[in-house]
């Protein structure tokens, strides 16, 4: 009896020790993977600051409107924001590296799934970036050249360009993700059809006048050239 | 040279058979059947009666006209109209016609024009619009003579005006230009005007003609290099300016957008030559200058003011990044006054000018969305100006304009202040 617990204790000790042997050099390769991640990362974010800062990063946001939009967010500039990404995409990228060195198998799979997923968020991301830079360029054109040419209510064209592009950039990041695929293309058809309905019922019955005012204006520029906005001077 | 590369092998075949000239004359086109005949005639008559003896060349690039403007032009000979000429000529007067593409602009055509210059060693240039009702022969002896006989590099028209006539040149331009680069210039975007072919080949030179804003800006840009340069500068009286109605209207903004965006482009290129200028010099002016009223003109200045009170309210966010807080207080202080009362300063004006050139400078917004924003303010100032002008008589004007002059040059400093302050 007392053999039989002495070599079962030894067994599991010797299995212990064997799996503590067999797990310790991973356990140790995942915190130095971790480690030199880390440094990695944070040299990396140097790097890019610095770039960001010599190609004044900062102020082509600013002329774009993206810095403003960043700030309404609290969020920090676009340089900094920048930097903090490209950190913690590394950064965390060297992390699953490391849970990946410990060799679990139901986490390597987890984590080669996410490797895959990676790219498409990365698509994702630029898509809207791009789409709130386009947006904020678009509605800030369209304002301009509402007040210039004498539109109505200039403030709120340009708002509708701005929702509408937005609306289309988070629709195409979502659908890169794979996000609610069929219900995000049908939500926005919905909602595109939604202002072009009341757009048209507003300008119908609400802005006939406008709408008059409008095409009267169109096809009667020749004949009211001289009480146009500029009347007959010649500017240059 | 990079001119090969741009220049059509049947356009170099063209100039080589011409060989070397005295004086050319470039007349750019585009769908100008109705006036062509006339412009060439004139500057036909006008070189074979005041430069008889000089070897000179017509110039014309068309931008893809199907109204047949090319043909006429080349077809327009002199015998059609030896009636108006004492002398037969006595050399043959060239005509060399190319095509450019439309989407180059104005610009396009000027390079062409200033590479045949240099290509054909001119002595003399010309640039005439081909739109000209008013066009006389004595026209090509007042853009010709002065560089031709007198040596200087560049000549700028000066045109008998209606009162209210030409309102962003003497409200922006002229005393813009003259404060900042220290030349009095009456017009410095004439359609019109004379440069030497020194000028021609060096502005040809020059590493900008991809940019975009020489599409529409290049005549702002060469008065500015002209001016920047160590080059004789003049200017000559030629009359009232005609054009035929026929052209297609160019909005106010975009008018703007091309001409106010050439200056401050051509200020940033210029920076080394102008910063350190102080005050303004005339530069001579040839011809006879007269003043006539070319009759009454009908303005919605309401209108006007309407589009400039809603323009300041609804661009307020974008305002607020161009200019500065007072600057901007007190144009909204302008905008929210009763109409009869709308009055835009000149130091208000002026300073409102330097901001956006500043903000220009620093790239603070994309630089069309900014020019575009310029458009309302000059509409509220327009507005003022032409209360505040409507009785005056030709002289008054003209102290009134000679005093926004000043005002621009006093206010230099405070620009070069702003204009350093990020660089």
């Amino acid at each position: 009896m007392e053999n039989i617990l002495v070599n079962s204790l030894t067994t599991t000790l010797q299995n212990l020790s064997g799996m503590i042997a067999h797990f310790l050099p991973r356990l140790i390769a995942m915190i130095a993977i971790i480690v030199i991640g880390g440094i990695i990362a944070w040299i990396l974010k140097v790097i890019v600051r610095r770039f960001l800062w010599f190609v004044k990063f900062n102020q082509i946001c600013e002329a774009t409107g993206f810095t403003q939009m960043l700030a309404k967010a609290a969020l920090p500039s676009p340089t900094e924001l920048l930097s903090r990404l490209v950190f913690w995409v590394v950064w965390v990228s060297f992390l699953l590296f490391g849970f990946n060195a410990l060799e679990i198998a139901p986490l390597q799979e987890e984590i080669s799934r996410f490797f895959l997923f990676l790219p498409q968020i990365f698509v994702a991301i630029v898509i809207l970036f791009v789409g709130v830079l386009a947006a904020n360029f678009f509605g800030r054109a369209t304002l301009l050249t509402a007040v210039n040419t004498n539109w109505p209510s200039p403030r709120l064209l340009s708002s509708i360009v701005r929702f509408l592009i937005i609306t289309l950039a988070v629709t195409m990041a979502l659908e890169r993700i794979g996000l609610g695929r069929g219900v995000v293309e049908i939500a926005f058809s919905i909602a595109f059809g939604a202002v072009m309905l009341g757009l048209a019922l507003a300008f119908g019955l609400g802005g006939r006048d406008v709408a008059r005012k409008l095409l009267e204006r169109h096809f009667l520029e020749n004949e009211e050239k001289e009480d146009d906005q500029d009347g007959g001077i010649s500017h240059l | 040279m990079a001119k090969g590369t741009f220049l059509s092998d049947d356009f170099l075949r063209q100039l080589t058979a011409v060989g070397e000239v005295d004086i050319l004359v470039g007349v750019p086109t585009s769908n100008n059947r109705k006036t062509i005949e006339h412009v060439v005639s004139a500057i036909q008559i006008g070189l074979v009666k005041y430069f008889s003896r000089a070897r000179t060349v017509l110039i014309n690039p068309d931008a893809g006209s199907r109204d047949g403007t090319s043909e006429l032009l080349r077809n327009a000979s002199l015998p059609d109209f030896r009636t108006a000429l004492a002398t037969p000529p006595l050399r043959t007067m060239h005509t060399v016609t190319t095509r450019y593409h439309s989407s180059l602009g104005p610009g396009g055509a000027l390079r062409l024009i200033l590479a045949a210059a240099d290509l054909l060693r001119a002595k003399a240039c010309a640039i005439v619009s081909p739109d000209l009702i008013s066009i006389t022969p004595e026209w090509v002896d007042a853009l010709i003579r002065p560089i031709y006989h007198e040596g200087y590099d560049y000549l700028a028209p000066i045109y008998q005006r209606q009162k209210f006539d030409g309102l962003l040149i003497k409200n922006i331009l002229s005393p813009l230009i003259s404060a900042v680069y220290g030349y009095r210039i009456e017009e410095p975007v004439g359609g019109e005007f004379g440069l030497s072919g020194n000028l021609a080949c060096d502005l040809l030179g020059q590493d900008l003609w991809h940019e975009d804003f020489i599409r529409y800006g290049a005549p702002v840009w060469m008065t500015a290099t002209a001016l920047s340069g160590n080059y004789r500068l003049c200017q000559s009286f030629l009359g009232p300016k005609i054009q035929s109605s026929n052209q297609v209207e160019v909005g106010l903004a975009d008018t703007i957008q091309r001409v106010v965006g050439a200056l401050f482009r051509s200020l940033e290129m210029h920076e080394p030559q102008w910063i350190s200028r102080n005050g303004s010099q005339t530069v001579p002016t040839f011809g006879f200058q007269s003043e006539l009223d070319l009759g009454p003109l009908r303005v919605n200045r309401k209108k006007m003011c309407d589009m400039f009170r809603t323009g300041v309210a609804e661009l307020f966010s974008i305002l607020g990044k161009i200019l500065s807080p007072a600057t901007l207080a007190s144009i909204q202080q302008v905008a929210q006054s009763d109409e009869s009362c709308c009055h835009f300063t000149d130091e208000l004006w002026v300073k409102t000018v330097y901001e956006f050139a500043i903000a220009y400078h620093h790239s603070v917004m994309n630089r069309d969305h900014l020019l575009q924003a310029l458009t309302p303010i000059y509409r509220g100032r327009i507005s003022s100006y032409l209360l505040e002008n409507h009785g005056a008589s030709f002289q008054e004007l003209k102290a009134r304009i000679e005093s926004l002059r000043v005002r621009y040059e006093n206010l230099k400093p405070y620009f070069i202040t702003g204009w350093r302050a990020k660089a």
